[in-house]
C-alpha cells in the first residue's frame, strides 16, 4: 500500500464518522418517552381525534384550529366522530395536556421536532398561573 | 431501454418491501436484518475499495494543472491551481470537494454553422456544477438532518441545520428547503441525460440507476413527512434501538416506513460497487491529490526494476592495466 500512513488515517476518520452514534449512544438503552396526561383527561378518555390520528396530526390539526379562531372568527370544531369542540388550545387542548414539560416537551425534545412557536403567543399553564400571582389586575 | 431497465429495477424494489412487509410479514428482516446488513457492506466496500486504490502505484506526478507552478522567486505561484506542497493540495482538495471547482471549468462545445461559420465554439456551462453543487449541499443537509433519529441527547449541529432548512416556514410541518432542492436537482440531472443527445449516448444504465433509487428514497421521505405521517416517536425509538445493537420493530409503522429504509439499503449496499464511490475516490485523485513538484523533488518509480550498473569508473577500474598496455588514455591513473 503506498501512502499507508494518509489512507489509514483517512479510513479511520471515516469509519469514525460513519458510525458515531455507534460510539456516541452504542450501550445505552433508549425508550420512547411516555407524555403525561390530566386526571380529567383520563377520565374522558380519548382526544379530539383519534390518538393515533393525533399523534400523526396534531400540529396540522393546531394549525387549522389557529386559523380558525384567529383569522376566520370559527370557534367550533366538528370532529370525524361528529362531537363539537371548542375551538381553543387554552380551554381544550390544555384543560388536558396541561403540562407543556411533560405533555409535548417530552415527544418533542425526543424527535428533535423543536420549532414550536404555540408559545410565542400562548402562555403555558405555569407561567399564566405565575402572572396571575403577580399581576393584582389579573 | 437503458432508462426503462433501472426504473423498472427501482420500482421492482418498492414493490420487494411494499410485498415483504405487508404481505409476507417480513418487517424483521427488511427493518433489521438488511439495514444491518447494508451498512456493513457498505462500511467494508468502502475500505476494500479505497485499499485497493491506495496499492496502485502513482509513479509520476499528474495533477492537471491550470495556474503558474512555482518556480523563480520573482514569478508569482499559484498555490491553488499548481500546487507546489500539501498545504496547497488540502487548499485545492476542499475547493474541489465542497465547491466542485474542477466541474466549475465545464464547457459546452458547440457547432453552429450559420453563425459562426463552422467554427466549433466553447461557451461557458454552469447549469452542471450548479446542480451538482445544489444536489450533493442537499443530500448532504438532509444526512445530517436524519442524525437526529440516532443520536440521543440530539447532536448540537442538527437543530441549528433544522432552523436554517425550515427557515422560509411553509407550513405545518415546516417544509424544508431541501427536499425541494434535492427533488429539482436529480431532475435536472436526469434531463439532462435525456436531453441532450451526446449526453444520452454516454449515459448508463448504471448512470440512471442511481438517480431513480435516490429519487425514490427522497420521495418516500418527502411522503411520510408531509402527506401520510409517521409516528416519529415510535420511529425514533426503533432507530435508537438500532444504534445501541438491541433492535426492536416499532408497532404500527406504515410500510412507507420500510420502503424508505429498504430503498436507503440498498443505496448502502450498492454504493462500494457503483459510481457513487466517487464519495471516496475524490479523494484519490491523482489529478487532483498530488503537489506538482516534479521539478523541485525527485520521485522514483515504485516498479521500477534494480538495473545491474557498470559505470565507466567502475569499467576502468577493472580493465585499467589492459587499457595501460594497449596505450588507451585513462582518466584516472
Amino acid at each position: 500500500m503506498y501512502d499507508a500512513g494518509k489512507i489509514i488515517i483517512g479510513l479511520i476518520v471515516f469509519l469514525g464518522f460513519a458510525t458515531f452514534p455507534i460510539w456516541h449512544d452504542g450501550g445505552k438503552a433508549v425508550s420512547a418517552p411516555e407524555p403525561e396526561i390530566t386526571a380529567y383527561a383520563k377520565k374522558i378518555g380519548h382526544c379530539v381525534e383519534p390518538e393515533k390520528w393525533m399523534r400523526a396530526n396534531h400540529m396540522q390539526l393546531l394549525d387549522h384550529w389557529r386559523d380558525a379562531a384567529v383569522r376566520e372568527d370559527k370557534r367550533v370544531y366538528v370532529s370525524s366522530t361528529g362531537e363539537e369542540y371548542d375551538i381553543s388550545l387554552q380551554n381544550t387542548c390544555l384543560r388536558c395536556h396541561s403540562n407543556k414539560e411533560k405533555f409535548c416537551d417530552r415527544c418533542h425534545q425526543f424527535a428533535g421536532v423543536h420549532e414550536l412557536y404555540c408559545w410565542d403567543c400562548h402562555l403555558e399553564s405555569k407561567e399564566m398561573k405565575k402572572w396571575a400571582a403577580t399581576d393584582e389586575s389579573f | 431501454m437503458k432508462i426503462l431497465f433501472p426504473l423498472i429495477a427501482v420500482i421492482v424494489l418498492v414493490l420487494v418491501a411494499l410485498a415483504g412487509v405487508d404481505g409476507a410479514h417480513l418487517q424483521t428482516l427488511f427493518g433489521i436484518y438488511i439495514p444491518y446488513a447494508a451498512l456493513a457492506v457498505f462500511l467494508v466496500g468502502i475500505v476494500l475499495r479505497v485499499i485497493g486504490w491506495a496499492r496502485s502505484p502513482v509513479p509520476f506526478r499528474i495533477p492537471t494543472t491550470c495556474g503558474q507552478q512555482k518556480t523563480l522567486p520573482w514569478i508569482k505561484a499559484d498555490n491553488l491551481e499548481s500546487p507546489h506542497n500539501t498545504l496547497g493540495v488540502i487548499g485545492r482538495m476542499a475547493l474541489e470537494v465542497f465547491f466542485f471547482r474542477s466541474l466549475f471549468r465545464n464547457l459546452k462545445a458547440d457547432y453552429d454553422e450559420n453563425r459562426t461559420g463552422n467554427e466549433l465554439t466553447y461557451g461557458s456551462a454552469k447549469w452542471l456544477w450548479a446542480a451538482g453543487l445544489a444536489f450533493h449541499w442537499s443530500f448532504l443537509f438532509i444526512f445530517l438532518r436524519h442524525l437526529r433519529f440516532f443520536s440521543e441527547p440530539i447532536f448540537f449541529f442538527v437543530p441549528f441545520l433544522e432552523t436554517m432548512d425550515g427557515l422560509l416556514q411553509i407550513g405545518v410541518p415546516r417544509l424544508f428547503m431541501t427536499d425541494l432542492v434535492i427533488l429539482a436537482a436529480v431532475t435536472f440531472l436526469f434531463a439532462r441525460r435525456i436531453v441532450s443527445p451526446q449526453v444520452r449516448y454516454i449515459s448508463l444504465p448504471a448512470d440512471f440507476f442511481p438517480l431513480f433509487l435516490i429519487l425514490a428514497i427522497a420521495l418516500s421521505g418527502i411522503f411520510m413527512r408531509y402527506i401520510t405521517k409517521v409516528d416519529i416517536v415510535s420511529v425514533k425509538a426503533f432507530t435508537m434501538s438500532l444504534v445501541s445493537f438491541n433492535p426492536t420493530l416499532p408497532k404500527g409503522i406504515g410500510s412507507v416506513f420500510y420502503v424508505h429504509i429498504f430503498l436507503v439499503s440498498t443505496l448502502f449496499a450498492y454504493f462500494p460497487f457503483s459510481k457513487l464511490v466517487h464519495m471516496a475516490g475524490v479523494f484519490l485523485s491523482p489529478t487532483r491529490n498530488l503537489a506538482n513538484n516534479s521539478r523541485a523533488k525527485r520521485h522514483i518509480n515504485p516498479w521500477n526494476p534494480d538495473v545491474k550498473v557498470h559505470t565507466y569508473a567502475e569499467y576502468e577500474d577493472e580493465f585499467r592495466d589492459v587499457m595501460k598496455a594497449a596505450g588507451l588514455p585513462l582518466e584516472k591513473e
